[in-house]
């Protein structure tokens, strides 16, 4: 279909690239967004705080501006608070670790609050029923909660991780190879932008289309048994 | 965090912050001019106009902007044609190319949006409005739009702060709004720390008198608001 003038390999590997920024980040986006919802609903202070202002932060600044912030910036900080611990390095951040990160830290303020109304969203009473027939907590947890608040928090998870997926192409501003970046490298040697930007275009879209049918069977899946009101 | 470095830069920075403002005006205005009729089409029953439209939004929404901002950017320029056309005025310019692109994907996310909104006017005023011998476009004008326009005011204020966000990229084609200008200032000083501070707070301000605006416009609207 396309003629990809022997860059059809180098796609290939920066689509690999891509691929394994989108899960690392789904990774750290998934824990630190269960933190946040933890964080909000423990009433503690300091931690509410610091999770509002990090929401705050995250639904204002531009994704670019913050992953141009944390590599260029991430190690001066770092440097910064080193000399005021009183060591004196350089801290060298990685690129690959900076996008992770950052995409990471955006994807879990979003999914603080999807994670907070899903816990919420569990029937206390159920919780009850389950202490009074003596299950443990972890069983609890186990049988009880997490079915459910998977449950809940499944469509809006599932929502921005397609964002997530897009932000990816972003981190080629910081020169690490995924999809973006290999594309413009091809671009720079055979002068055919419009080929190779087409192409790329078409492997996000196989992209997202992939995870929009693992979403739906893992929708199905979450949702069996459950009455639906119609 | 030098302060001073800050206020010294601050000035410069805040030229961009009109090419900025302007960029986001431009973009939704063009954007919910086309969001309207691409919505009506996607819920037309003649697949001629609903599965092109449909192609559209999910292409626009499956891919990122910096893919849609380069294609148009750099894409077209492989061919002669183009170069020669009248076209080239536009498409070699990157302010209008980044128009191009944002207003192209904004579209897609707000005609979806109100496609939905529209969807849940109740049926039964539509028939009302039908029955008492309403034409389409008075039906539209005067029963459906108004409403799926409260409904969809949400959805859309989100989109329109993701869209100024968005804006951002404008800077990988070289165009000297905030970003651009931070960039820039950047690598002639190597401040990143302060200079992304300041533009990051600029966005959030930005984006804080969005989110009121679109509260006000919410506000003045809800008098519309079906009992009930």
């Amino acid at each position: 279909m396309f003629d990809l003038y022997g860059f059809g390999g180098a796609l290939a590997l920066g689509t690999w690239g891509t691929i394994k920024i989108m899960v690392y980040a789904l990774g750290i986006g998934l824990v630190s967004g269960l933190f946040g919802a933890w964080a909000k609903l423990s009433g503690i202070r300091p931690f509410v705080w610091f999770t509002e202002l990090w929401t705050l932060v995250i639904r204002g600044v531009p994704e670019l501006i913050l992953i141009l912030f944390v590599y260029f910036g991430g190690s001066i900080v770092l440097g910064r608070f080193a000399s005021f611990l009183g060591y004196d390095i350089y801290i060298e951040i990685n690129p690959l670790l900076a996008a992770v990160v950052t995409l990471g830290i955006v994807f879990g303020a979003y999914a603080t609050d999807v994670f907070r109304v899903s816990i919420l969203a569990v029937p206390k009473g159920e919780i009850e029923a389950a202490r009074s027939i003596g299950m443990k907590k972890i069983m609890v947890l186990r049988r009880i909660l997490i079915p459910q608040i998977w449950r809940y928090a499944l469509p809006g998870l599932g929502n921005l991780f397609m964002i997530l997926q897009k932000d990816t192409a972003l981190v080629s501003v910081i020169g690490l190879n995924e999809l973006m970046r290999n594309t413009a490298q091809a671009v720079a040697f055979t002068k055919k932008p419009f080929v190779f930007y087409i192409a790329a275009s078409l492997i996000y879209l196989a992209i997202t289309t992939i995870t929009t049918f693992i979403l739906q069977v893992l929708e199905k899946r979450a949702n069996r048994g459950v009455g639906r009101a119609s | 965090m030098d302060l001073q470095i800050v206020m010294e830069y601050a000035p410069e920075i805040m030229t961009g912050v009109v090419i900025t403002i302007k960029l986001v005006v431009v973009t939704m205005i063009l954007g919910l001019l086309l969001a309207v009729p691409l919505a009506l089409c996607r819920n037309s029953k003649s697949r001629w106009l609903s599965i092109p439209v449909y192609g559209y939004i999910y292409f626009f929404r499956g891919t990122p902007l910096l893919v849609q901002l380069f294609i148009i950017y750099y894409g077209f320029s492989q061919f002669e044609s183009v170069r020669e056309s009248f076209l080239w005025n536009f498409l070699a310019d990157s302010y209008w190319c980044s128009i191009i692109a944002f207003t192209l994907n904004t579209a897609a996310y707000t005609a979806e949006i109100l496609r939905g909104a529209i969807k849940s006017v109740p049926q039964g005023q539509i028939e009302a409005a039908l029955s008492v011998g309403m034409s389409p476009v008075k039906l539209y004008t005067r029963i459906i739009l108004p409403q799926a326009a409260l409904i969809a005011l949400p959805g859309y204020s989100n989109e329109s702060v993701l869209m100024m966000k968005g804006t951002s990229l404008a800077s990988t084609v070289a165009l000297l709004e905030v970003t651009g200008i931070t960039r820039n200032l950047i690598a002639e000083t190597f401040m990143p720390v302060e200079l992304f501070f300041l533009a990051g707070v600029i966005y959030m301000i930005l984006s804080t008198i969005m989110i009121w605006g679109f509260k006000l416009i919410e506000l003045s609207l809800s008098r519309f608001r079906t009992a009930g």
